[in-house]
């Protein structure tokens, strides 16, 4: 792999314990909650802190290890971080000269790369202005800019998208993608956002509470989501319970908010088994009535929230366990379903898939 | 008329008023001066006596700010910045001269480099004697000078955002290069604000330099030393001199901290 990463830091009570691996070209998504340590581990990666133990390789060489730490000046690194840090008392074309400049490339050369990484990134006539005069889409493009001009064979971008307005968002979005996609060496972004990850990175590194919990396509979480922090991520239901297998085939999800029956794969349909029931929203069916039918789960709740996502509405209700369903906008109105509706909620025993926890 | 938002930041009456007595209590002196000078005698202030002692007060002034800023600034930095346990006890300590008596920094900085002092025998050993020169002088007016530096750049150090600094190291910037391009362009309007209350501590400094450096014409005896020492024979020539005091300080003042705050 172009980039591998298995590394343990303590910073104040907080333990970070991760390991994750790249190719060349790919774009990785390093998603968790605030705290979760996303950003000791882009410290770490950037060379800013000595990790306590593991080894981070890039391109084949050897970052930290045990004995070795390179410094940050000379590892092939960029960086946009949180909040952009854009040096106050520099221009715009300063800013981006600078990473080349701290690390020994003369004024005229840093000067005409400079420019270049601005123009690329569609800010050439922003070069001579302070950062403080910059509007957010365009400090962002200043920031990106600086972040690529070294050529670097590692890119970190920390939250890239969070701070700005819906307009910007969407003009840095598409630059970003734009600008992933023609990367070679490997782009790791920051977000607690999953539909930034989703936009930007073909994988997903998950991490939660310092440590890796899952990685994969969104695809291959979403199948199978290992906590309840990916299955939200992702969208779908969650049940976390304890099986009992009925006999049948089939068998129940215990959880502590409700029951749901489910197929089981034979090597785990075993009583007592702690397992995660994991339900694709677009699998639960909504409905006015009780329905008929050959549906093992039939539950009745208010809708909690209803929140439209295009032409397509995610339905929250309180059933036991509480359930999300996603029906098209149509169906919706066709229903008359609000927030506070009384409805009745349904999905086959088979849709649950079952993972071991 | 109507009253726009902006009235807000009007101060009211009252204050005006107050703002008015505090700026009268400052100006009175200058003005008791002005008045009680014998401006036909003016060209008696001319004298070769006043001349060296503004030639040496120039000196001293200009020394013991480069001085404040060579021993202020790093010892600001490496203060605000230190987690050690002793530092808030250095900080004190490095403050000190600000809120000691001057005369009482005069005795200390003789005792240490007088020609018996601690370090002065030393000096003196190899043919340096530093009490009663112009050196001294500097050092002197230095002495209670440096902290004034010190605190403005104190100031400015944690008014920076630290994350400036981590992510100039992050894109590959060396200690020293992040000081150079960042940490001290940053600190800039708090290094000029630090260096103006230096130099006009020590354009007014007194007591240390009369006890340290003693009060010697055309060596030592600057503007202040020479107003007291006039004032002991010719009242009238202390007075006229004092208000050439007043008149360098003012300009001084007006002309760096236009400068200051405008940045």
């Amino acid at each position: 792999m172009s980039l591998d990463v298995d590394v343990g830091a303590h910073r104040g009570g907080f333990t970070l314990d991760a390991a994750f691996s790249a190719r060349a070209g790919d774009t990785i998504a390093l998603l968790g909650p605030n705290g979760a340590g996303k950003s000791t581990l882009v410290d770490a990666l950037a060379g800013l802190i000595r990790p306590e133990r593991g080894r981070v390789t890039l391109d084949g060489r050897t970052l930290d290890d045990g004995s070795e730490h390179v410094e940050a000046r000379d590892r092939p690194v960029g960086v946009l971080f949180q909040s952009l840090l854009l040096l106050p008392h520099l221009s715009a074309l300063e800013n981006v000269a600078f990473p080349l400049r701290s690390r020994g490339t003369r004024a005229e050369p840093a000067r005409r790369a400079a420019r270049a990484a601005l123009d690329r990134v569609g800010a050439g006539g922003l070069a001579g202005a302070r950062p403080m005069r910059l509007s957010g889409g365009e400090a962002q493009r200043v920031a990106l800019a600086r972040a690529l001009v070294g050529e670097p064979r590692l890119l970190l971008l920390d939250e890239p998208l969070s701070a700005l307005d819906v307009t910007a968002r969407t003009a840095i979005r598409a630059l970003l993608r734009r600008e992933l996609a023609g990367f070679e060496g490997v782009a790791i972004v920051v977000t607690h956002d999953p539909v930034d990850a989703m936009t930007l990175a073909d994988r997903l590194v998950l991490v939660e509470d310092g440590r890796v919990t899952q990685s994969g396509s969104p695809e291959e979480i979403r199948a199978a989501p290992r906590t309840a922090y990916a299955a939200d991520l992702v969208g779908v239901n969650l049940v976390t319970g304890t099986l009992e297998p009925a006999g049948d085939g089939t068998a129940l999800i215990r959880a502590p908010d409700g029951v749901v029956a489910c197929v089981p794969p034979p090597d785990l349909a075993v009583e007592g088994e702690t397992v995660l029931g994991v339900l694709r929203p677009a699998d639960v069916s909504l409905h006015r009535d009780r329905p008929e039918g050959s549906a093992r789960n039939v539950f009745d709740g208010t809708v909690r929230f209803v929140s439209m996502e295009g032409d397509r509405a995610r339905v929250g209700v309180d059933t036991a366990p509480p359930l999300v369903a996603e029906v098209t906008a149509a169906s919706l109105r066709a229903m008359g379903i609000t927030e506070g509706s009384r409805v009745w909620v349904s999905f086959k025993a088979l849709e649950v898939r079952v993972v071991a926890v | 008329m109507a009253r726009r938002a902006s009235d807000a930041a009007v101060p009211p009456p009252g204050l005006t008023v107050l703002a008015a007595l505090g700026i009268a209590f400052i100006a009175l002196p200058v003005v008791g001066l002005a008045v009680r000078a014998p401006w036909s005698d003016l060209a008696a202030l001319w004298t070769p006596a006043t001349r060296s002692a503004l030639k040496v007060s120039a000196l001293v002034t200009f020394g013991a700010t480069a001085l404040a800023l060579m021993f202020g600034l790093p010892a600001a930095i490496v203060l605000a910045r230190s987690k050690a346990r002793a530092a808030p006890l250095i900080r004190g300590l490095i403050l000190l001269p600000f809120v000691l008596p001057p005369v009482v920094g005069g005795i200390g900085l003789l005792a240490a480099l007088g020609r018996h002092g601690v370090i002065g025998r030393g000096l003196a050993a190899i043919g340096i004697e530093l009490p009663f020169t112009t050196g001294a002088a500097v050092l002197a007016a230095a002495f209670v000078a440096t902290p004034l530096l010190v605190l403005a750049v104190e100031g400015g150090i944690r008014s920076l955002d630290p994350r400036l600094e981590q992510a100039a190291a992050a894109m590959g910037a060396s200690r020293w290069y992040v000081l150079r391009r960042v940490t001290l362009p940053l600190l800039r309007p708090h290094i000029v604000a630090g260096l103006v209350l230096a130099a006009a501590r020590a354009l007014g400094e007194f007591g240390a330099t009369i006890t340290f450096a003693g009060n010697i014409a055309g060596r030592t005896q600057t503007l202040p030393l020479s107003v007291y020492e006039t004032l002991q024979s010719d009242p009238g020539a202390a007075i006229l001199q004092a208000l050439l005091m007043v008149a360098v300080s003012l300009v001084a003042m007006v002309a760096l901290r236009g400068r200051l705050l405008s940045r």
